[in-house]
């Protein structure tokens, strides 16, 4: 357990080292810069957050972090490097979590850079704290849940494109087609469905509302995925 | 150190490891060779607790390999083949890391990196970046990693694999100065390497150990099979006659070289008949102007060994 403090660490620091994360960091800033500025600044239109955060943040997130997961473990597996780390004196719940809190915390630094927005609308308006509050724990929870999809899938393969393509495929899926699926559907597939979709449980935290439910489902999930790519991980074992 | 029983290894259908059982004692420096395939990585996974094994048992420090992994992982320092690093980060960095993940403090930390450093060599190169660093420079660095927390056994898988000359000259320096506080074992493909520096070779193919010994041993038994040249002048087919009917001699082969008579003889058992076919040359007349044993090298050794475990197989 001393071991995943060190991870970390070492995660965060090969974020700021590589290219990739200055790039999707300059990405993410952009977009959301310009999502921003067409939704909050032009004349007659509601100067509101909340469409920022509810509809282009989960979008965003959807392209964006699967390129941040994708290097973690794929990058061990080809480079051999994994063969040096699993054979000190770590687990493999070490790694994986090490690994987790390393790309969350870049995650939060990216967020900590949307702060300017909320700035700027401070300065000419009065948003609701709170409502800002539940949003931003709304997507730390959300960018968890991916990131731990994203570390589960680069745990599957040495290949960063299947890991970075498998893990954009799967979100997609469960952040926006389900709740267009679950529309054409009836009875109790539709029900199943709706509880599947990501989205239709991060919503209700742009809404201002913080409800139990979300979060048991935010926290299972990406228990779930972290539990699979701990796995995976110990898979060579016994492949 | 180390104990090996029975251990075996399949992956799918292919046995990579077949039954080995060997032991390494405190203070030895064991060369594990083989051609390559032979199995010696594979082992050496299970050794390190990179990999499980089918069946049998291994331990280290007497430590079981499945059942104490952290404690094995603690007492050995791993060399994996081609040296796997992180390429961001730079020597002292990774080095730190390293010293981290086997909980050193960081007084101690310190320390062990200055230790390791000025053993390996790397002094000038601390702070550059790995990325940048020469296939040979790296290995120096994957080898201060695996000394930084001073394991009781080092486990190198092919230590000089790609290096230049030059560069193979100092690693095998280099390992022959750490056998004296560790005990190591180290895989090769190059018998040449092995014989300079390791204390005992355990020579391993298909999977099984097909010879082991110290390098005088395994000389003898390849001494064992040393032919004999001589050149004798006189008549072909009575010295034939004559050579062939010599205590101890088995095939004679001769052939003309400038009116001489050049012989290959085959001793049986190992004989020595140089003394008789020097008596037989005096008695009978004949002149003598060379005589030596064609030593096979270990190289041959090998080479015929491991070849004569593939006609086996077939």
């Amino acid at each position: 357990m001393r071991n995943i403090g060190t991870l970390t660490q070492r995660e965060l620091a090969a974020f700021f080292f590589s290219p990739i994360a200055y790039v999707v960091l300059a990405v993410f800033l952009g977009v959301t810069g310009i999502f921003f500025v067409n939704d909050n600044f032009l004349p007659g239109e509601e100067a509101s957050l909340r469409v920022t955060f509810g509809s282009y943040f989960p979008i965003i997130l959807v392209f964006v972090i699967p390129m941040l997961t994708m290097r973690l473990l794929s990058e061990e597996f080809r480079s051999g490097t994994i063969e040096t780390l699993m054979t000190a004196p770590v687990s493999e719940v070490d790694v994986v979590l090490g690994k987790f809190l390393g790309t969350l915390i870049f995650f939060v630094v990216m967020l900590a850079t949307t702060l300017l927005h909320v700035g700027l609308v401070m300065t000419y308006g009065s948003p609701d704290l709170g409502l800002v509050l539940s949003s931003y724990l709304g997507l730390l929870l959300l960018g968890g849940l991916y990131i731990s999809v994203g570390l589960f899938f680069s745990a599957c393969t040495r290949n960063q494109v299947i890991a970075v393509l498998c893990s954009f495929v799967l979100l997609a899926i469960f952040s926006f087609l389900a709740n267009y699926i679950a529309r054409d559907l009836e009875g109790n597939s539709r029900v199943i469905l709706q509880h599947l979709s990501i989205i239709a449980h991060y919503q209700d935290f742009t809404r201002g509302l913080v409800d139990v439910n979300h979060l048991v489902f935010f926290v299972s999930t990406t228990g779930l995925f972290l539990f699979l790519a701990v796995k995976a991980l110990e898979s060579r074992r016994w492949r | 150190m180390i104990q090996v029983q029975n251990l075996s290894k399949r992956y799918g259908s292919f046995k990579a490891v077949d039954g080995i059982s060997f032991h390494v004692k405190e203070g030895e420096i064991v060369g594990f060779l083989g051609p390559n395939g032979a199995g010696k990585t594979t082992t050496i996974r299970i050794l390190t607790c990179f990999l499980p094994a089918d069946s049998g048992s291994a331990s280290v420090t007497g430590h079981d390999v499945f059942g104490e992994s952290m404690q094995v992982r603690s007492n050995i320092g791993y060399l994996p083949e081609s040296a796997p690093l992180y390429p961001e980060m730079r020597v002292r960095e990774y080095l730190n890391f390293r010293g981290k993940l086997h909980h050193m403090g960081r007084a101690v930390r310190e320390q062990a990196i200055a230790r390791v450093v000025k053993s390996c060599w790397l002094g000038d190169f601390v702070d550059r970046l790995i990325g940048q660093l020469s296939k040979g420079m790296r290995q120096r660095v994957g080898l201060s990693d695996a000394l930084i927390h001073d394991p009781k056994v080092l486990v190198l898988d092919e230590p000089t694999v790609g290096l230049d000359p030059t560069q193979i000259r100092e690693t095998r320096n280099l390992i022959a100065g750490l056998g004296e506080r560790h005990t190591i074992l180290l895989s090769s493909h190059i018998l040449h390497e092995v014989e300079q520096v390791c204390t005992r070779t355990i020579i391993i193919n298909k999977g099984r150990i097909v010879a082991s010994g110290s390098p005088a041993e395994l000389r003898t038994q390849v001494g064992a099979e040393s032919r004999l040249i001589a050149e004798i002048k006189g008549p072909e087919a009575e010295v034939r006659q004559a050579v062939s009917a010599l205590n101890g001699v088995g095939e004679v082969e001769i052939r003309a070289v400038d009116g001489w008579n050049r012989l290959g003889i085959e001793p049986t058992n190992g004989a020595d008949v140089r003394e008789s076919v020097f008596k037989l040359a005096a008695d009978r007349g004949w002149s003598l102007r060379e005589m030596r044993r064609e030593v096979a090298s270990l190289e041959d050794f090998f080479v015929k060994i491991t070849a004569e475990q593939k006609g086996a197989g077939l």
